[in-house]
């Protein structure tokens, strides 16, 4: 058993004990692709978990949001001929901008009625992308997002080396971790456990409720864009099933598979189903049969998810 | 628009309500589901999917087609309620979120074992010879086979009202989804009713499938974009509202006809956006119960 006092500590700097991880974690990992995807889609299932883990809103809608900053970094560097670090900054707006359009409906309903009503919305979203052919390219994505060299002053990156380019996407998802972790800290983020918790005391307390809902579904908006972005630079396209429901069906297993409403929860349960996925992969195609029952097995067994598990197990 | 005549847009309406007589179907067995079992069922499409298929094999097996509208429901309906018993069963009273995201995972494991028995490529299925061609509706020539769609979706609608309203056991079932507690003190095993529930809701979606196999042939991933279309439904009907089932998926079946007549690439899009304004002038949807959603 760990001294609490090391607990504890970790607790209180868990941004820069994440950070540290990131920065040994390409070392361990014999594929770098996969460890780009890990971070990327870890930092997709942070963004879910912020409304599913600390609101208890269950979204079937973040494709949308995800796709959308997707699109709208590739769009601002292909037709705008935006610099990258301004298209990803492009991407962030994009996803929080239909993130408050989704939400603006979304919010006026609760419980199940919100899953299923993120989940049309985004499929709205996914046809108006599918018939807008002459932006989007409709059916074949958005090709041709060339990302090779990174200028910062006397500084030159290769962005095709694959070392470099997990640094340079870790240094966002460092960015996005430190921004998370100060809005879960902060008394924004007390009020969305206290609604979570329980509504009627949160609005007799004066919180409003709906308003915090709104906002933090914009914020999450906000990390799934930028993680969105991240994904158009590192697969250089855009294709269109990133906004077809069944990416939001992806993030749902991630977070719910690491354990939904803990910190590090979504990128345990991204980086394992990655991995399974690529296991699997290797001697059979059928590989969603695999996470489907695994899937199924973590909502029957383990409700709290690896993670979530794990925190259990050593508060004990 | 050229040839714009009252003719064509009754025809076109006639498209809309056989198109809403799959959405009905579908709906129908979602809103039983949600209104009996608080379950969301998002292997829903699947189901729909399995019926297509079950078809399939049943014609592929010799047997004619008005046997498989039969048989094919009652085979998925079966494997619905083995779901059920095994696997959704120990989710009630654990939050409403959990039954969803199982059949979630469902869905995944029921379109790849289809993948993996039928290939990843679609197969067309053959109109019966006797529901081919056109017949004269007065007004015009429409499609017979969708004539037929809508003739079967009255006809079970209506065994379906006469089931749940005038038998025995349709009054234990609409006993059990206002209070399960006092249905069991009856010495009712409540646990029993939801079984067949969800049989009946998820041969419904076969059924629904199977009709609509004909019009657009099969694939596995047939079921994943009609699932979103059915949830509009739902919502648009109100959630557990049989009869807003009925009047939301003939309406949104309408209204993507009428869509494509004038402007077909928006089809999808108009669904959704009927939607929207639901929800923004009428939240809990047109028969939904207001408490439902607050």
């Amino acid at each position: 058993m760990l001294p609490p006092d090391l607990v504890a500590g970790c607790k209180q700097h868990r941004v820069l004990l994440a950070i540290a991880f990131l920065v040994v974690f390409p070392l361990l990992m014999p594929f770098k692709a996969i460890a780009v995807n890990i971070l990327i889609y870890g930092l997709f299932a942070l963004g879910f978990n912020m409304l599913f883990g600390t609101l208890g809103l269950l979204s079937f809608g973040h494709a949308a949001l995800f796709g959308g900053g997707a699109y709208a970094c590739g769009l601002a560097m292909l037709r705008l001929g935006l610099p990258w670090w301004a298209a990803i900054l492009c991407a962030v707006v994009a996803g929080m901008a239909l993130a408050a359009s989704i939400g603006a409906f979304a919010i006026r309903t609760r419980g199940i009625y919100f899953a299923m009503v993120t989940l049309a919305l985004a499929q709205c979203v996914y046809f108006i992308f599918y018939q807008w052919v002459s932006l989007t390219g409709g059916e074949n994505g958005l090709r041709g997002i060339t990302l090779t060299d990174i200028d910062l002053g006397p500084i030159h990156l290769n962005f095709v080396d694959p070392l470099t380019r997990y640094y340079v996407v870790a240094f966002w998802v460092a960015l996005a971790l430190i921004v998370l972790s100060r809005i879960l800290a902060s008394p924004f983020g007390a009020a969305m456990e206290a609604v979570r918790e329980n509504e009627a005391r949160a609005r007799a307390c004066g919180y409003d409720v709906r308003a915090t809902r709104y906002l933090a579904f914009i914020l999450s908006g906000g990390f799934c864009g930028l993680a969105g972005a991240l994904q158009a630079l590192h697969l250089s396209i855009v294709p269109i099933e990133t906004l077809f429901y069944t990416t939001s069906g992806l993030v749902v297993m991630m977070a719910l598979l690491g354990g939904m409403g803990t910190f590090f929860g979504p990128f345990v349960g991204a980086g394992v189903f990655l991995l399974l996925e690529n296991l699997v992969s290797l001697w059979t195609v059928h590989w969603q049969i695999f996470v489907g029952a695994s899937f199924i097995a973590c909502v029957l067994f383990f409700p709290r998810g690896i993670w979530g598990t794990i925190l259990l197990g050593r508060a004990r | 628009m050229d040839g714009l005549t009252p003719d064509l847009l009754v025809l076109q309406l006639f498209t809309g309500l056989a198109l809403g007589a799959i959405y009905v179907l579908l709906a129908l067995g979602m809103s039983l589901l949600f209104g009996m079992l608080t379950v969301v069922n998002f292997a829903h499409g699947a189901f729909y999917m399995l019926g297509a298929y079950a078809g399939l094999v049943l014609l592929g097996m010799g047997f004619n087609f008005w046997a498989c509208l039969i048989i094919a429901p009652i085979i998925v309906g079966s494997l619905g309620m083995l779901c059920e018993r095994f696997l959704i069963r120990h989710l009630y009273g654990r939050g409403i979120d959990y039954p969803l995201l199982l059949t979630f995972g469902l869905s995944y494991v029921l379109v790849e074992l289809v993948r993996i028995f039928f290939g990843t490529s679609g197969y067309p299925v053959d109109t019966p010879d006797i529901l081919q061609g056109a017949s004269d509706i007065w007004i015009g020539y429409f499609p017979t086979y969708r004539l037929f769609v809508i003739g079967v979706a009255v006809v079970v609608l209506t065994a379906l009202w006469l089931f749940l309203e005038r038998t025995p056991y349709g009054l234990i079932i609409r006993a059990g989804a206002r209070d399960p507690q006092i249905v069991r003190i009856l010495g009712i095993d409540v646990a029993r009713v939801w079984l067949v529930v969800f049989g009946i809701g998820t041969g419904l979606a076969a059924l629904a499938g199977l009709l609509a196999a004909p019009l657009q042939g099969t694939s596995p991933e047939m079921g994943s974009t009609i699932l979103a279309e059915s949830f509009v439904v739902t919502v648009v009907g109100g959630m557990g509202s049989l009869v807003g089932a009925v009047v939301a998926g003939l309406l949104v079946g309408v209204v993507v006809a009428m869509t494509s007549l004038f402007a077909p690439e928006m089809a999808q899009v108009a669904i959704f956006a009927l939607m929207a304004v639901v929800l923004l002038v009428r939240p809990q949807g047109f028969f939904g119960r207001a408490g439902l959603m607050s």
